[in-house]
């Protein structure tokens, strides 16, 4: 049962055919961006109808209704349904009124016609007196996710007026949301990085979040135990700890799987919660910082990542850090002879013994260095955010790095582009919430439907009416054992 | 009297193929009707159409005069239709009669399965069409040639009097190719018609009574024995002349290369796969190993090839024990591996051509450099193999998954065959081929023969042993009955040598032509 969800949630790891780069890049983003748009509006719904001002204006519309309203409202259910039919089959219906129906004209006649079976409805329902729900529903839509864009990228006419009067200030303040954002997403372009690099090589690593922990361990304490080291020695050093933890607690289930065929989602989960206590053990114990509560001692200021700019604009060096080893992972995944054993075990684990390649090797390999990016995301939270390690101090970057992982097709480009969005949306939900009274809960709602229609993607496909490209041997993760 | 079976103008259209091209096909009453093409000739599609597995675009079905929509398999037994699978759709664990009546269960009382009443009905059948089966036998116990009967029975059971068989003698020996054709032959007579699929054309010569050949979604024609040769029907198939003789000189024998010792090796299960075997393979010849899929014969090359590991004997190439080194140890001798299962081992559907045509060298110049994989070099490389070895392929970025069965055997041989290689270890090289490719990739292995390479060649079937091998071992049961010389090797004998009978108590054959000596 849990193998055949997680065979439904992975990806396909279908090797890019030489299209035109524009027509790649294209085919690899529509579907996820469709889900994201999709996902968008579905939660827009959510909002609107859990906004206790439009249920109320709701209820009292329809308790005001009469016979007309009620058979208006039934005329408008069936325009709905009628466009949705109409729009399913574009073809059938272009070719009854004589058209030759080709893919462009029933594109253009779909377009044509759901636009027209929403202004229908929304005409109708006006007509009915539904106008007043409708448009508090809109205002709580629009105030929302005005909230969410202005949390996480600012707001322009601020950023105007404070470029325009020169105050620093008021500048940082008002480039404050657009870094928090970039802070936000440094984490989950590593620990994303990790999740991806396993899929390539067929395995699903659940313990990115794990592995962050004792990432953030090994380098906080790199960290502010080493003293009277200059920065640019401290610095690589505290991160090559957070690494090398990271990489430790990857390697237990890499090589328990590869030696003993235990499964790695099994054990990754395992080694999760080992992680937790462990890090709650030396938090209240070995690593405690002397006072009440549990939490490390602060970092070195030499350990500490630089930041490029006054507080409170926290934007910092491990930014950069993450980007540069997107390309190298890129580089490595894909122009690397190491590489290309990753992927072919990854992709057909037959064929790579058959060629020579080594298995056993090339898992270990896979989750130590899976280990090692979520240690690196572990590593830059400490060194470059909170200075120093407090219980409980990721809230799921790990976990979430395994939806960016799919959002991102497991490519390090598109992990890159999922983490800058997937950051943005956790900066600008605490916005939302504060501004506009939204519990930053839809966020999540609307990052597990961006899930949900991305593991699922003929929903898109049906919705948008997307013909499948040429279908490419999919790749999943393994059965129990070797 | 109306064709039992009609089919009109039937056309399937699948994304970017066109399966099935307006197919019109009729089957008389007490007709064997063999349905003959290339593999994506079209002949599975309209198949799964008739079995209701598949909806047709456009055209009709009649049986007996009447106009039938199909729409699932259930539809298709109650119109009469029963279609025996290549893969058989049995339960191990359960015996004949439960098998037989899984899914048209027999009840008494409305509650209680009537083992009885339905083993005495499967005993009426068996005796009336000659199908010999034991009712109360357990399915996993029984030889396959007895389980296709199982399959058979099935269908007559539910009163089927149109039976579809898919390739029904992949899995079987001569000899039970022999029984299963006198069963064909009585279920004929007593009124029952038949529709036969195939692509082995000695086959459709000796039992069909009409041919239809497909190619490309087509219907080429439809002839008779009669009226047809082997070579005619293949050139209907391929569509163009098509030589199904191998013209090779005397073999030039050099040194002993492969060396196998009392080789021992278990399967999955850690039973004895392959029982005390011993035979060398010297350089200049071929060795054919025949033998009914799954005597051990995967185990065997797995074993030489370093994908499995042996318990006991040993295994030399060129002189190097081998016996426990790793794959690429073995490649780097200068071995040449064509694996049976090609989409399993052989290739990455995923991948690219080009990046399969790398997949045994990727990692030394002049596909690496250093640690970097050089692409440019790669897909050079692959572009003039591709052109040497006339891979169909758009380009060589084309995923290998979409290239065709043919096509992407030929990626694998391109691939083993363009090295420079001392032995050749070819597993069943060209299962589920057509005839064309088959033709192509024989003249390869014989080229390397020619060329000085020794070669083994696992095949179960006789005629691609007979065609290419100097010497043949049968394997039955793990172990090498007996090496031949390919010269005093007849269908007969090796099929009895297939079927576990003492080499001792079986006649050598006569030697066909006389020997000439060559002297090296």
């Amino acid at each position: 049962m849990a193998e055949t969800v997680l065979k439904e949630i992975i990806p396909p790891v279908t090797e890019v055919q030489r299209a035109p780069l524009w027509r790649r890049i294209w085919e690899a983003v529509q579907l996820p961006a469709l889900a994201l748009f999709t996902a968008f509006v579905v939660g827009g719904f959510i909002i609107a109808l859990s906004d206790f001002k439009v249920l109320e204006a709701l209820a009292d519309t329809i308790s005001r209704l009469n016979p007309l309203g009620y058979a208006l409202l039934i005329l408008t259910v069936m325009v709905l349904i009628g466009g949705v039919l109409i729009s399913r089959r574009p073809e059938v219906i272009l070719r009854r009124l004589r058209f030759a129906g080709t893919g462009r004209q029933s594109r253009w006649f779909n377009i044509i016609a759901v636009l027209l079976t929403i202004a229908a409805v929304i005409v109708l329902l006006v007509v009915i007196g539904f106008g007043p729900v409708l448009a508090l529903a809109w205002s709580a839509v629009t105030g929302a996710y005005g909230a969410l864009i202005e949390g996480s990228l600012g707001n322009p006419a601020q950023i105007v007026t404070a470029l325009q009067s020169g105050d620093s200030r008021a500048i940082a303040l008002a480039f404050y949301p657009i870094s928090e954002s970039l802070v936000a997403s440094t984490p989950y372009i590593f620990a994303g990085l990790a999740v991806a690099l396993g899929f390539r090589c067929g395995l699903f690593n659940i313990g990115a979040e794990g592995q962050l922990f004792i990432g953030a361990l090994t380098s906080v304490f790199v960290g502010y135990s080493v003293t009277g080291l200059p920065a640019i020695l401290h610095i690589p050093l505290a991160l090559g700890a957070g690494a090398l933890g990271g990489a430790l607690w990857g390697f237990v289930p890499g090589f328990l799987k590869a030696r003993v065929g235990a499964h790695e989602v099994i054990n990754t989960i395992m080694m999760n919660y080992i992680a937790f206590r462990l890090s709650e053990w030396l938090l209240n114990g070995p690593m405690k910082r002397p006072g009440a509560v549990p939490v490390s001692p602060f970092i070195e200021a030499s350990a500490q990542l630089p930041r490029f700019f006054p507080d409170p604009i926290r934007f910092h060096l491990g930014f950069f850090i993450a980007l540069g080893v997107a390309v190298f992972i890129w580089w490595f995944l894909f122009k690397s002879k190491w590489g290309f054993e990753i992927r072919t075990v990854g992709a057909n684990p037959s064929a790579a013994r058959y060629a020579g390649m080594n298995i056993a090797l090339n898992i270990i390999l896979a989750m130590s260095m899976s280990g090692a990016l979520a240690g690196l995301a572990g590593a830059n939270e400490v060194l470059g955010v909170n200075y120093n390690l407090a219980n409980a101090f990721s809230s799921g970057y790990g976990f979430d790095s395994i939806a960016l992982a799919l959002l991102g097709r497991s490519h390090p480009f598109g992990v890159v582009l999922a983490a800058l969005l997937f950051g943005t949306l956790r900066s600008g939900g605490t916005r939302m919430q504060n501004v506009a009274q939204i519990p930053i809960d839809i966020i999540i709602v609307v990052q597990a439907l961006v899930i949900a229609f991305i593991a699922a993607p003929g929903i898109i496909r049906a919705i948008y009416r997307i013909v499948k490209p040429g279908e490419g041997e999919v790749v999943f993760t393994r059965g129990w054992g070797r | 009297m109306a064709p039992v079976l009609e089919l009109r103008n039937i056309t399937k259209r699948f994304p970017g193929v066109l399966a099935n091209d307006h197919i019109s096909f009729t089957l008389e009453a007490h007709e064997i009707h063999a349905l003959l093409g290339e593999n994506g000739a079209g002949k599975s599609t309209l198949m799964n159409i008739l079995y209701g597995l598949y909806q047709p675009d456009e055209g009709e079905i009649i049986v007996r005069g009447q106009p039938v929509q199909i729409h699932s398999p259930n539809d298709a037994i109650k119109a009469g239709i029963g279609m025996v699978h290549q893969h058989f759709m049995l339960v191990p664990v359960l015996t004949v009669t439960e098998n037989v009546m899984l899914g048209d269960e027999m009840l008494t009382g409305g509650i209680f399965l009537d083992r009885r009443s339905a083993a005495q009905r499967i005993r009426d059948i068996s005796k009336r069409y000659g199908l010999e089966v034991d009712p109360d036998a357990y399915v996993k116990d029984l030889p396959v040639g007895v389980q296709q009967r199982v399959e058979i029975i099935k269908l007559l059971f539910r009163n089927a009097d149109i039976l579809i068989l898919d390739e029904p003698t992949a899995v079987l020996t001569p000899q039970e190719v022999n029984d299963l054709f006198k069963v064909i032959r009585s279920l004929v007579d007593q009124g029952k018609s038949l529709i036969f699929i195939t692509h082995k054309l000695k086959e459709v010569l000796a039992t069909a009574d009409r041919i239809t050949v497909l190619r490309a979604g087509r219907v080429v024609g439809s002839t008779t024995p009669a009226e047809t040769s082997e070579a005619a029907l293949a050139a209907m198939m391929v569509g163009r002349e098509v030589s199904l003789e191998v013209d090779k000189a005397e073999p030039q024998l050099g040194e002993v290369v492969l060396s196998v010792e009392h080789l021992e090796v278990l399967d999955e299960r850690l039973n004895v796969a392959v029982d005390d075997v011993t035979f060398d393979v010297r350089a200049g010849e071929i060795l054919g190993i025949a033998g009914v899929q799954g005597n051990g014969q995967t185990e065997l090359v797995e074993a030489i090839t370093g994908l499995r590991k042996p318990i006991s004997g040993h295994i030399r190439i060129l002189g190097h024990d081998v016996t426990h080194a790793t794959p690429r140890r073995i490649t780097e001798l200068g071995v040449a591996h064509v694996p049976e299962d090609r989409q399993r081992d052989g290739l990455v559907l995923s991948y690219p051509v080009a990046d399969n045509i790398a997949l045994q060298e990727y990692y030394k110049p002049p596909f690496a450099k250093g640690a970097v994989i050089d692409e440019r070099a790669i897909q050079r490389e692959a572009a003039a193999l591709i052109q040497r070895f006339d891979v169909r392929t758009p380009s060589v970025h084309t995923p290998a998954g979409s290239l065709s069965g043919g096509n992407q055997q030929k990626v694998i041989v391109a691939r083993e065959l363009s090295r420079p290689i001392r032995l050749l270890v070819a597993s069943q090289p060209t299962r589920g081929l057509d005839v064309g490719s088959i033709e192509y990739i024989h003249k390869q292995i014989v080229h390397k023969r020619d060329e000085g390479a020794a070669v083994l060649l696992v095949s179960p079937e006789l005629d691609e042993i007979l065609a290419l091998s100097d010497r043949i071992a049968v394997m039955y049961r793990g172990r090498v009955a007996a090496i031949v010389d390919a010269e005093v090797a007849t269908k007969e004998y090796l099929g009895l040598l297939m079927a576990g009978a003492e080499p001792t108590s079986v006649p050598t054959p006569e030697r066909r032509h006389k020997r000439v000596e060559v002297v090296t």
